[in-house]
């Protein structure tokens, strides 16, 4: 990754503009053409550098629901419920954590209902409880990393 | 607020759920999937974006694979007539990615204020949490720091 690599990630965590060839709109600040600006977030895209390029969809803005959640699962147990947690396409991120409760999970559903469905049949089929903490307010999401 | 998504608002959500085609025109190619025309694409994402059913467009950066192993969920135990004030002094914070108010687990868990933190070095991850601790005072009457220790899976949502 060198300085137009960074430059990159750290100006285009949001504003990427809707417009009919929108990586030349925004390629000149970054001493690139559009071309060579795709093909760098092509190369950092495969490289794992970037998780994801595009639109961020706010679920329940478009009445679905999403939580947060979170299970104690036994240290033996922890990569077959992690792969049953994670064959739910309903389940967004899911990270480790250190902690009693180690494991942290997204729900993120299109449907109001489903929500409750998806944490039962995850308490159904691993036996373990969910613990579940949707918010109630939000206070600030301004995800940005520097590079 | 919540806004219903219309057939082809949804079939722009399955269309770029997994990003947005990189190509030249990507706007472009969404609408020949969705089978719209392109103007009509980039008119709706706008209305979308306005509405709020899109947070933004952009990268998501692997946070890991730019060096930030410390990615810390700070968890405050903050009494519920004090959690606006608490948020709004978090909130503030501009190392703070995420803050968000959620229900306590008696007894297991006593936590209601939840803020994200990143940080490249254990001392520097030290240090924000310190630095959230002295915002919220004798607001927070008890806190702990959960790093995440492996990333188990990360998309988006799907519909």
């Amino acid at each position: 990754m060198d300085d137009i690599d960074r430059a990159i990630i750290n100006s285009l965590q949001g504003g990427f503009p809707i417009c009919d060839q929108p990586f030349s709109a925004i390629a000149e600040p970054l001493g690139l053409t559009g071309s060579k600006l795709l093909a760098r977030i092509r190369k950092l895209k495969d490289a794992g550098v970037i998780s994801r390029f595009g639109p961020m969809w706010h679920a329940e803005r478009m009445g679905g629901e999403l939580t947060l959640t979170a299970m104690k699962v036994p240290q033996e147990r922890f990569e077959e419920v992690a792969d049953i947690v994670n064959s739910f396409p309903e389940v967004a991120h899911n990270y480790a954590r250190e902690h009693a409760l180690n494991m942290w999970f997204v729900v993120a559903t299109e449907k109001p209902g489903r929500k409750a469905e998806v944490l039962a049949e995850i308490e159904t089929r691993t036996g373990i409880e969910v613990h579940d903490m949707p918010k109630i307010q939000e206070f600030y999401v301004g995800l940005r990393f520097e590079a | 607020m919540t806004t219903t998504l219309d057939p082809i608002d949804r079939a722009i959500v399955v269309a770029t759920q997994d990003g947005l085609p990189l190509m030249d025109r990507p706007y472009h190619e969404v609408a020949r999937q969705v089978g719209i025309s392109p103007d009509e694409v980039m008119n709706r994402m706008e209305r979308m974006l306005h509405d709020g059913v899109i947070r933004r467009i952009g990268v998501v950066p692997n946070h890991y694979a730019l060096g930030y192993k410390f990615n810390g969920m700070t968890v405050w135990d903050v009494a519920d007539e004090d959690i606006a004030e608490a948020g709004r002094r978090v909130g503030e914070l501009d190392f703070v990615s995420h803050c968000y108010h959620r229900p306590r687990h008696l007894p297991d868990w006593p936590y209601s204020l939840f803020a994200m933190i990143h940080a490249k070095e254990k001392a520097d991850a030290d240090s924000l949490v310190q630095r959230v601790a002295d915002a919220l005072g004798s607001l927070s009457h008890g806190h702990m720091v959960l790093f995440s220790s492996r990333i188990l899976k990360k998309t988006g949502l799907r519909l």
